[in-house]
């Protein structure tokens, strides 16, 4: 064997030593970049999900409550007005006392005061109870075994929030108390499970942040979303077909393209400054309600749509449109039969992707007063889209400003929704345009 | 008026004349794209337009059907006569006029739908066929003529994309035949297609000329020479010569023929 070191294709030269180098190096820049990001990815997801998991649990203590027909039904007809005369509060004096003499039953020993057990439950089961007995008055005089939601502190210690010193300077709870939860636990009076009312039960006041679902955020969201849908969508296709197909290209229509462009640009709040205005102020809608949170957010999310929606009809190759005109179709048929279905998988990638937006959106929503505090489940439509409703962002923004801690883990349990409708949303537009891509 | 013009014209007229073409201007914006066009296409014939590239045959092609009228920029004068009547009256409905006068482009577009639904759709658009079993049967008579049957009868429902080049373009032949034109506009229907497919559209050009008339528009003399029976040479947006296709290629009149037809501008 020659000895072949030096020949020259086994030496690089400097200039190709200079230029490896240089390839290596930014490489190893685009890899620091998506390291960081993926990190701050993680690092954002992680703490979400720590802080809003325990959300989606909650805290139950399970008894019977006989339902004294001397206390709720004092007319002993089971008339309903009669009935419904009986407050929140007497419910909740009938479920404390039930509560007690349960624990004495268990024989479980403790140094809680007698007056001070009730608080261990929320003070949202006194309504729930009530809203139970008045759906059905035939429960009276019986024994119902009540799964009452236990009190924001006792649910906070079960998942850490609250610890034994933090409950000593806390005046709503105290170590007893807490200690008193525990035997409860060991007895199987107290269960930590999962708790489908996050999803389903209304927002609740300040004090009881154990019984705050997301019930009203997710139905006005979803009928905004809805509205949105239906009006952005056929509106935004027909402005860009127009646009793109038969529109004269001179300058008034190059001046609407860049309008368009700008529109897309233009920071939320000011379209919910234009929705207060119009809709509100001019037109008379009432606020909070979703039919305006809606025409807000298609106004937002038209230019969003008729962007991608004309850069499909751009895509589609010309050579397909001069085949359908060649064989005698219209201009209409030609989009119609031809042009739109091969542009409808980036049409509705565009609407997907935009109507995302629109569910994540809050600063419009906050100037045209969704930020209210809703108790009430809005109407079905058409007439529920003028009630008042909540939306997921806002209800996320509202939870956040709330003093209970209670609240910030509800508020990140409500962004792992957000998040998860989002993830769906664009999960489906990549699936979409997947299956539907087409080659010609 | 010279002897030999006026014997022209009269073998002209014992011919029917298709399509007759006088003082066709066409200007894309300030570019002057087509000058003074005079032609008389004659039906069941075939018409080659041979030319240097740029010399403006599409151009005059896409007249004839009014294709002209989707370039934004471009203005078409002077008169065409399709049948005695004028193409471009305002009373003209061009989609109308597109289905009488059909268009296959130089380079295949199959729309992406199935086989059967390309062939179908100038049929079922124009309201032609009056039943499933009527659409069944002209999509095959289609399909035969444009020599593609006997490759995708057994696979009608797949797509028209998944066809060979040569496939394609037989199957736009179908497509444009299938709303049953008196006129067919081909437009370098070969140019992206190999020799074996070019021969078989070839020979489906000489068949249908005994049902339309076709006009080819070519960059293969060769080609002109083998389809057509009459060849128009155009250049820099004149036409230069007219003629019988065979007077054409040896003896033509015009310097600039002569030099294109041997090879010295092209
Ligand atoms: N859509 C168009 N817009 C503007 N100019 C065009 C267009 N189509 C063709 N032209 C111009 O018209 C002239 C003739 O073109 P064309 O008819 O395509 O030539 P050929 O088909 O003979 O190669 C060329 O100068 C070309 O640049
Ligand atoms: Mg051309």
């Amino acid at each position: 064997m020659t000895d072949m070191t030096d020949h020259p294709l086994l030496m690089p030269d400097a200039r190709t030593k200079a230029r490896n180098a240089a390839e290596r190096r930014f490489r190893a820049y685009g890899l620091t970049a998506i390291t960081l990001a993926l990190a701050a990815l993680v690092w954002l997801l992680v703490s979400i999900f720590s802080a809003g998991l325990p959300a989606f649990k909650q805290t139950f203590i399970t008894f019977p409550v006989t339902l004294d027909a001397a206390t709720l039904d004092k007319s002993g007809k089971l008339d309903p007005v009669e009935m419904a005369k009986v407050t929140t509060i007497g419910y909740g004096k009938l479920i404390d006392k039930a509560f007690a003499a349960e624990i004495e039953a268990k024989g479980i020993a403790h140094e809680v005061k007698p007056k001070e057990l009730g608080d261990m439950i929320s003070e949202q089961a006194g309504a729930s109870l009530r809203d139970m007995v008045l759906a059905n008055p035939a429960l009276v005089g019986q024994t119902i075994q009540f799964q009452a939601l236990a009190n924001g502190r006792i649910d906070g210690y079960f998942k850490g929030r609250v610890t034994m010193e933090t409950a000593s300077r806390d005046k709503n709870t105290s170590p007893e108390k807490l200690a008193l939860a525990d035997k409860l636990r060991d007895a199987g009076v107290i269960a930590v499970k999962l708790n489908p009312g996050f999803l389903t039960m209304s927002d609740a006041s300040d004090k009881r942040p154990e019984a705050a679902g997301l019930g009203v955020a997710i139905l006005g969201s979803l009928y905004m979303v809805v509205i949105v849908l239906c009006l952005a969508l056929p509106i935004g296709v027909a402005a860009s077909v127009y646009l793109e197909e038969f529109a004269p290209k001179n300058t008034f229509t190059d001046i609407i393209e860049v309008n368009i462009a700008n529109l897309a640009a233009v920071p939320s709040i000011v379209y919910g400054i234009l929705g207060l205005a119009i809709f509100i102020n001019f037109a008379g809608l009432p606020q909070s309600a979703p039919i305006v949170g809606g025409l807000v957010l298609t106004l937002m999310t038209l230019p969003r749509i008729i962007i991608p929606t004309r850069a499909a009809l751009k895509a589609v190759p010309p050579s397909i449109r001069d085949a359908a005109l060649g064989v005698g179709a219209s201009k209409l048929q030609t989009v119609t039969h031809h042009v739109l279905p091969l542009a409808a998988p980036g049409i509705l990638t565009g609407t997907i992707i935009g109507l995302a937006q629109a569910l994540g959106e809050s600063a419009p929503l906050l100037l045209i007063g969704m930020v209210a505090f809703v108790k009430d489940f809005p109407g079905l439509p058409p007439q529920g889209l003028f009630d008042p409703a909540a939306a997921l962002p806002v209800q996320i923004y509202n939870w956040t400003q709330r003093g209970d801690p209670g609240f910030v883990e509800r508020a990140s349990g409500a962004i792992i929704v957000l998040l998860v409708f989002l993830v769906v949303m664009n999960a489906a537009a990549i699936y979409l345009r997947r299956k539907y891509e087409r080659r010609w | 008026m010279s002897v030999i013009e006026m014997k022209l014209e009269r073998e002209v007229a014992a011919e029917t004349i298709k399509i007759q073409a006088r003082k066709v201007q066409v200007h894309y914006g300030t570019n002057h794209a087509l000058k003074d066009v005079d032609v008389d296409i004659l039906s069941k014939n075939v018409t080659a337009f041979i030319g240097p590239s740029g010399c403006g045959k599409s151009t005059f092609l896409r007249c004839l059907n009014r294709m002209n009228d989707t370039v934004a920029s471009a203005k078409v004068s002077g008169s065409i006569l399709l049948d005695g009547a004028d193409i471009y009256d305002p009373r003209v409905d061009p989609v109308q006029l597109r289905a009488k006068v059909g268009m296959v482009f130089q380079k295949p577009n199959p729309f992406p739908k199935s086989i059967y639904d390309n062939v179908a759709y100038g049929p079922k658009i124009h309201g032609l066929t009056r039943s499933k079993a009527e659409l069944d049967e002209v999509v095959e008579s289609c399909l035969r003529k444009a020599a593609l049957w006997n490759e995708v009868k057994d696979r009608l429902q797949s797509p028209g994309t998944g066809l060979s080049g040569g496939q394609q373009q037989r199957l736009c032949i179908a497509r444009a035949i299938a709303t049953s034109p008196e006129v067919l506009l081909m437009d370098e229907p070969c140019s992206a297609l190999d020799p074996i497919a070019t021969a078989q559209v070839e020979e489906l050009i000489d068949e249908l000329r005994s049902q339309f008339s076709v006009v080819i528009v070519t960059h293969s003399m060769q080609q002109a020479a083998r389809v057509s029976q009459r060849t128009a040479f155009f250049h820099l947006g004149h036409l230069v010569e007219y003629g019988e296709t065979g007077t054409i290629f040896t003896n033509p009149k015009d310097p600039r023929t002569e030099s294109y037809i041997t090879g010295r501008i092209g």
